[in-house]
Order: C-alpha cells, then sequence, then structure tokens
C-alpha cells in the first residue's frame, strides 16, 4: 500500500508544480497539457494498482511495473526529440532574425549618414 | 556580363588583424565590384578596419557561422540587385587575382567553385580529413554529373539564380554551409563548374584545425552530406535552411 501512496504523492506533487507552472505564465498550455497527461496516467494507476497487474498479465510482462517502465521510457524519449525539434526551429529563427537585424542596422547606418 | 553589379562578400570573425589587407587587394583586383564584410559577431573591431579599408559592413549581433554570414551576404546581394555574389575567405587564404577566373566562370555555370585540388596546387591534406573529402566530392560529383573536386572551398561565385536560391536557402551548419549549398543547389537544377585556384596558408590568425578537429571532420563531413542530400527540394521552411 505504501509504493500506492508514494506513486499517488509523487504524482500529485508533479500536477500541482505544473498547474503553478502555467498559472504564472511560466509554461505554456502546449507543453502543460502533456505533463499533466503524463502525471494523469501516473495518479491513475497509483489509484488502482490492479489494473497495470492485470494490464502486465494481459501483454505478458512477467513484473507489471517493468510494463510502467517501459511506456515511461518510450514516453520521455517522445518528449525530449519533441523539445530537440522545437529547440532546433528556435535557434534557425534566431539566427534569421539575427541575420535580419545585422541588415537593417547596415540600412539605418546607411541612411544616418546620407541625412 | 551588360550592367553587372558584383558583390565579393567577406564572412569574418574575429580577423581584425588582416582583415583591411584582404579588402584592399579585392578592390584592387575588382575595382568595379562592391566589397561586403560580414562581421559575424566579432569582438575585435574587425568591423571598423573593415569599414576604414572601404568595404560596406554588415555587423551581426551574435557569431552565427560562416553559413549564416553568407546567407546574411546573399540577402543584401539579393536584395541589392546584385548579379555576382562572390565568397573569399577574411584570413587572407584565398588570392583576389583570382576573382577574374571564378566571375568570368558565372557566363556558363551558376555557381563556381574555385578548387584548390589540381596538378599546381600546393594544397594537401591527409588522414581522415582526406577521406572525407574524397567521400564528398564523389557523392557531388555524382549528383551533379560534372566534378566537383573540392567541395569545402569556400573560395567560390554564384550567379543570379544561385543568388536568389541561396538568399532564402542556405545551410548554416558547420560544414552543411560548403557542401550542403552544393547539395541544394544541384537538386534545384542550378549548373556547377569548377576552377583551380591557389590556396595560401592562413597569412594571419590561428589555423582552425587540430587532432580532434580532422578526427571529427569524417563524421560530420557524411552527416552533413546526408542531411542534405534528404532535405526535400525546393522546400518553403525557409526558416529552416
Amino acid at each position: 500500500m505504501t509504493n500506492t501512496l508514494i506513486a499517488a504523492v509523487a504524482a500529485i506533487i508533479i500536477f500541482v508544480f505544473v498547474l503553478d507552472l502555467l498559472r504564472r505564465g511560466v509554461l505554456k498550455e502546449k507543453y502543460a497539457v502533456l505533463w499533466l497527461f503524463i502525471a494523469g496516467v501516473g495518479l491513475f494507476f497509483a489509484v488502482f494498482p490492479g489494473l497495470l497487474d492485470w494490464l502486465g498479465t494481459r501483454l505478458g510482462v512477467g513484473a507489471p511495473v517493468n510494463l510502467l517502465f517501459f511506456v515511461l521510457g518510450v514516453v520521455l524519449v517522445l518528449v525530449s526529440v519533441q523539445l530537440s525539434y522545437e529547440l532546433s526551429r528556435h535557434e534557425a529563427r534566431i539566427r534569421r532574425l539575427a541575420e535580419e537585424i545585422a541588415l537593417l542596422r547596415q540600412q539605418m547606418d546607411r541612411f544616418d549618414r546620407d541625412v | 556580363m551588360v550592367g553587372a553589379r558584383e558583390l565579393v562578400a567577406i564572412p569574418a570573425w574575429n580577423e581584425a588583424g588582416i582583415i583591411a589587407q584582404v579588402v584592399k587587394k579585392v578592390r584592387e583586383h575588382r575595382p568595379g565590384a562592391s566589397v561586403l564584410v560580414v562581421d559575424d559577431g566579432s569582438t575585435d573591431g574587425t568591423a571598423v578596419a573593415a569599414e576604414s579599408a572601404g568595404a560596406t559592413v554588415v555587423s551581426l549581433p551574435f557569431n552565427v557561422g560562416v553559413g549564416g554570414a553568407m546567407r546574411t551576404a546573399f540577402l543584401y546581394g539579393q536584395r541589392g540587385g546584385f548579379t555576382a555574389v562572390v565568397q573569399v575567405d577574411a584570413d587572407g587564404q584565398h588570392d583576389p587575382a583570382e576573382l577574374n577566373r571564378l566571375i568570368d566562370g558565372l557566363a556558363e555555370a551558376d555557381v563556381v567553385v574555385g578548387t584548390r585540388f589540381h596538378p599546381e596546387s600546393m594544397y594537401f591534406v591527409g588522414g581522415p580529413r582526406k577521406w572525407a573529402m574524397v567521400l564528398l566530392s564523389k557523392a557531388l560529383t555524382r549528383m551533379n554529373k560534372s566534378p566537383i573536386s573540392d567541395p569545402t572551398s569556400g573560395f567560390r561565385a554564384a550567379g543570379p539564380r544561385a543568388i536568389e536560391l541561396f538568399s532564402t536557402q542556405y545551410p548554416a551548419e558547420y560544414l552543411g554551409d560548403t557542401v550542403g549549398s552544393l547539395s541544394i543547389a544541384i537538386r534545384n537544377g542550378l549548373v556547377i563548374r569548377e576552377t583551380p585556384v591557389t590556396m595560401y596558408y592562413r597569412a594571419h590568425g590561428r589555423p582552425s584545425k587540430n587532432a580532434l578537429w580532422s578526427a571529427l571532420y569524417l563524421g560530420r563531413a557524411t552527416l552533413a552530406l546526408i542531411a542534405t542530400v534528404l532535405k526535400k527540394p525546393n522546400s518553403s521552411r525557409s526558416d529552416e535552411a
């Protein structure tokens, strides 16, 4: 029973933490939704541990908790890849803006000299 | 070319010691051309030195790499209505006396690459760096159906069609700028030719080569090539370039 309690508390902490970040406007909704979903799934299995056992046996996984770890691992990898994608896009955009700023500054300097 | 407007673009990062000399040499050998120094976030007064030598200077707010600097130059060239953009390194490795040969080549091609590999060349490389260059050269030559023996050469000229293309699509990643831009050009149906050039060992500044660098070179070069070959041609995502 302690196991479920720890899992439930952890899920609730993540829930509250993410909601607080969202409330303060630090985290955008599209990322918050993802973490809330993950915390929600965690909380669900913490409250109904029998469900995980049932699912584990149905899928033929020896220790049902391994199923949880596996799914969690896959989800975290997918999240990381998505973040790398966003980061790459932002890098490209920032670089592009730097180029535009450089060109604008040169035009401004020329304008200042001519006037 | 009648009504030709030429832009000699020099991407420079902390080359204050030599940039003025390079700019003066370019102006001497190609008096009709505009000289643009793209100051890639230098902290050593490169911009001031280039400006006093008579170049137009565009200063990037931070270092974006040669690829980003060159895309800035192509944007400048495209918006300014230039019909030729020639890239020359800021460190004095390229001889501005050979500008004429590169620009003349544009009569029959969209991109002219100055190759450092030819019978009279004093330029030699070895080890993983050489394997990478051979691999890249073979792959690009096959795509181009005409030899590209030195795909990483930074001494090259671009005509109107290439300027239009490169102003929106120019890879900014390391090595992507030289190799990737050629692959993008080929895939968009541009004609690429090469002409022999002389390579001078870095007149100033420290060479960007060491043991680790050349070891990483092979892998990164291969990755750069794979990335550009896999990229969809005519991609509308210009911000991803």
